[in-house]
């Protein structure tokens, strides 16, 4: 237990802003995972291995002169065309399939990303710099990195871009028809396997693009995607699928109930205590539901 | 039957490998020394792992060239078996297994990494196989009473106490308030108890004391609460990953601390990826380039430098030095028991009393190497934004002169 921060209020402010920025990238994640889940019932494992992959690319990039930040545009391009491959190899041969198979699937491919990885990039822990400096807050107390601050700035303006087009746009239109039945919209005309496809893609294009803005404020690893897909899975589990307000909301919930138990309970029970809040919702929507069916009977 | 007949020779070609590889592969054959290893090669280690089988291939073929190894009256060479232990003690333990049961290896080189060496040391300790390794710090290692366990590095413990020792003298011998982070694996927590020690001894005071998990690359909260509680020393270990988190937050953050002590700098190639920003971190070293010791293999830490670096196209990382210097430990070994006896040349390990290039070698009743101490260096950039890692303490080694306090984040 450390007291620190009721001695020193101003880290609970720290706390909170730290948490709310990290949990709008996080939401980020949670967005393409809650797409491709609610569309087509698959729990992606591999989601954090993409989002590390996403980030590699703008480390490329920043290697070679170029600054990361572009790697935002560039590394979704990229991504979405893994994405679609990653479709065509695999996810469209357990897609029908009950969710233990698909679950199984991602796994696979998570071990196959993070080996890939690590022989491609080697085992180094890298970043890339975006030189973004500082913002200082209350009398230099609060200290926002920048790079953070650009982190949520462009997380919002993609997930707000990724409703807008949810809802206007043809293909927007014929995901959420599937999402909702996908036998309706078949025999209605639309192609659900390009559906699927693309709702793969745009799902490892926003990890791309998380993946990128991950590379600018923290560090990557071929090892280090598992944090990333837990944490966008219980984002999901919280908010309800298909709920997008709630994901940013819950996603920005997790980052400051994060930034708290690492200030409260230490560093070591951070990523623990995660673990244990996803256990504590599923005990509770348990519970939740089968007094639902109490009533129904 | 077509299907029957592809098993049978399927079964008949692997019996035929297995038999071959038996025989092949014993202890001596001919004019080789055969060692094993099993290092890793991929996996979250696979960086160090290659460093290692680099500075192992360095010196056997340099002691190879330079006439091998004199036993009897016979003329020997090394030669090393590898495994990739895929940076999983699992795989290591049983890969140490296969070296000796399967392929008769009798004498056996360290992998990377303190829990790889923890999950191999029982291994070798049960057939009685000597095993000098160079990558494996933790203290737990010495303390288990293994007979045939050597290490030619300086334990994990020490690795910091030189710079908790030197914050206390410079604050004119009281006691400091230190701030530490530390991750949760063997060889950051033995780092930990080591300035835990040191703390006591000198009277400081340890005011935060995070712990990091291993796959976190955030330490926010940890910085926030430094900058708050203003410690005299902060100390970080966390491998590679934990030196460059720290770095990039504590530049981002503007964290001002007199003195910043971490480990594993080098392999993070610190200076090249942050630049300026690294200045003035102190990192805790096994070994640099511009130590004096001197050998008559390698010459000195200049000469192993440049013709390392001619090898492999790298500048060697303390991590490949140390692993070359096992090898000396074992021709010098071989060389006094004149007998491949695994005994004979235990005892002979245990006796070692060497200057190598890498350091002086002395192994304590535990294994360790007690007469090498740890060095700091300090990262220091000239106006142009080159830095270069100076040797700052102990004052012995000194190439250069501690800066601190570190200047203000505002002043810079």
């Amino acid at each position: 237990m450390d007291l620190l921060i009721f001695q020193a209020p101003i880290l609970m402010v720290q706390a909170s802003m730290d948490g709310i920025l990290l949990g709008i990238l996080f939401a980020l994640i949670a967005y393409g995972m809650a797409l491709q889940w609610g569309v087509m019932n698959i729990i992606n494992i591999a989601q954090g291995d993409l989002v590390i992959l996403g980030g590699y690319i703008a480390y490329f990039m920043y290697l070679y002169g170029i600054h990361p930040a572009w790697g935002v545009i560039v590394s979704p391009i990229i991504m979405y065309f893994v994405g679609i491959g990653i479709y065509k190899l695999v996810i469209n041969k357990v897609v029908d399939r009950d969710l233990f198979i698909s679950i199984l699937a991602t796994f696979g491919i998570s071990i196959l990303f993070m080996q890939l990885m690590n022989f491609a990039f080697g085992a180094d822990v890298v970043l890339a710099n975006s030189g973004y400096g500082t913002t200082m807050l209350f009398d230099n107390s609060v200290v926002l990195p920048n790079s953070k601050i650009f982190a949520a700035v462009i997380s919002i303006i993609f997930a707000i871009g990724l409703v807008v087009y949810m809802k206007k746009s043809k293909l927007g239109r014929a995901i959420r028809a599937t999402a909702q039945n996908a036998r309706a919209a078949k025999i209605l005309g639309v192609d659900t396997e390009k559906v699927y496809a693309a709702t793969f893609g745009i799902n490892a294009a926003l990890c791309g693009v998380a993946g990128a803005l991950i590379s600018i404020t923290f560090t990557i690893h071929p090892y280090m995607g598992l944090p990333y897909t837990i944490r966008s899975f219980m984002i999901v589990i919280v908010a309800g699928l298909g709920n997008l307000p709630g994901v940013a909301i819950s996603g920005m919930g997790l980052g400051v109930f994060e930034e708290f138990a690492d200030y409260i309970l230490g560093t070591e029970f951070r990523i623990g205590s995660v673990f244990l809040l996803l256990v504590l919702i599923l005990v509770y929507r348990r519970f939740k539901l089968s007094k639902k069916r109490e009533y129904l009977k | 039957m077509k299907i029957k007949n592809y098993i049978v020779t399927f079964v008949s070609a692997i019996a035929l490998l297995l038999s071959t590889s038996a025989i092949s592969f014993a202890k001596v054959v001919g004019d080789k020394i055969i060692l094993g290893a099993a290092v890793s090669l991929t996996g979250k280690y696979s960086s160090n792992g290659v460093h290692t089988q680099n500075g192992y291939n360095m010196a056997v073929e340099r002691i190879n060239s330079m006439g091998g190894v004199k036993v009897g009256g016979k003329t020997y060479k090394f030669d090393i078996i590898y495994y990739d232990d895929e940076s999983n003690p699992k795989r290591a333990a049983q890969l140490a297994e296969r070296l000796i049961s399967q392929d008769k290896v009798e004498f056996m080189l360290g992998p990377y990494s303190s829990g790889l060496t923890k999950a191999m040391a029982p291994v070798t300790e049960k057939y009685g196989v000597p095993m000098v390794e160079a990558n494996g710090a933790s203290r737990s290692l010495f303390t288990k009473g293994y007979k045939y366990l050597f290490a030619v590095l300086a334990p994990a413990n020490l690795y910091l106490d030189v710079a908790i020792r030197t914050a206390v003298e410079l604050n004119g011998g009281k006691g400091v308030k230190i701030a530490q982070a530390f991750e949760q694996d063997a060889f950051s927590q033995d780092v930990r108890l080591g300035i835990l020690d040191a703390a006591k001894e000198t009277g400081s005071e340890i005011i935060i004391d995070d712990k990091l998990p291993k796959e976190l690359n955030d330490m926010a909260a940890t910085l926030a609460k430094v900058k708050v509680a203003k410690p005299d020393v902060l100390v970080v270990s966390g491998h590679t990953k934990g030196a460059l988190t720290a770095i990039r937050q504590i530049a981002e953050m503007k964290v001002d601390v007199p003195m910043l002590a971490m480990t594993h700098c080098d392999a993070a190639k610190l200076s090249k990826q942050h630049g300026k920003n690294s200045q003035y971190a102190l990192c805790a070293s096994q070994w640099h380039k511009t130590l004096t010791y001197k050998d008559k293999w390698f010459k000195d830490g200049m000469t192993y430098d440049a013709d390392f670096t001619k090898m492999f196209g790298y500048a060697p990382p303390y991590q490949a030095a140390e692993s070359s210097a096992a090898l000396l430990v074992f021709k010098d070994a071989f060389e006094r028991a004149n007998s491949f006896d695994q005994k004979k040349v235990r005892d002979a390990l245990a006796a070692t009393d060497m200057q190598t290039f890498y350091g002086n070698i002395k192994f304590a009743p535990g294994g360790q190497n007690v007469s090498k101490p740890m060095v700091l260096f300090q990262v220091i950039c000239d106006s142009s934004g080159k830095c270069e890692n100076k040797v700052v303490a102990p004052l012995k080694w000194a190439s250069a002169k501690l800066i601190h306090p570190i200047p203000k984040w505002s002043e810079r």
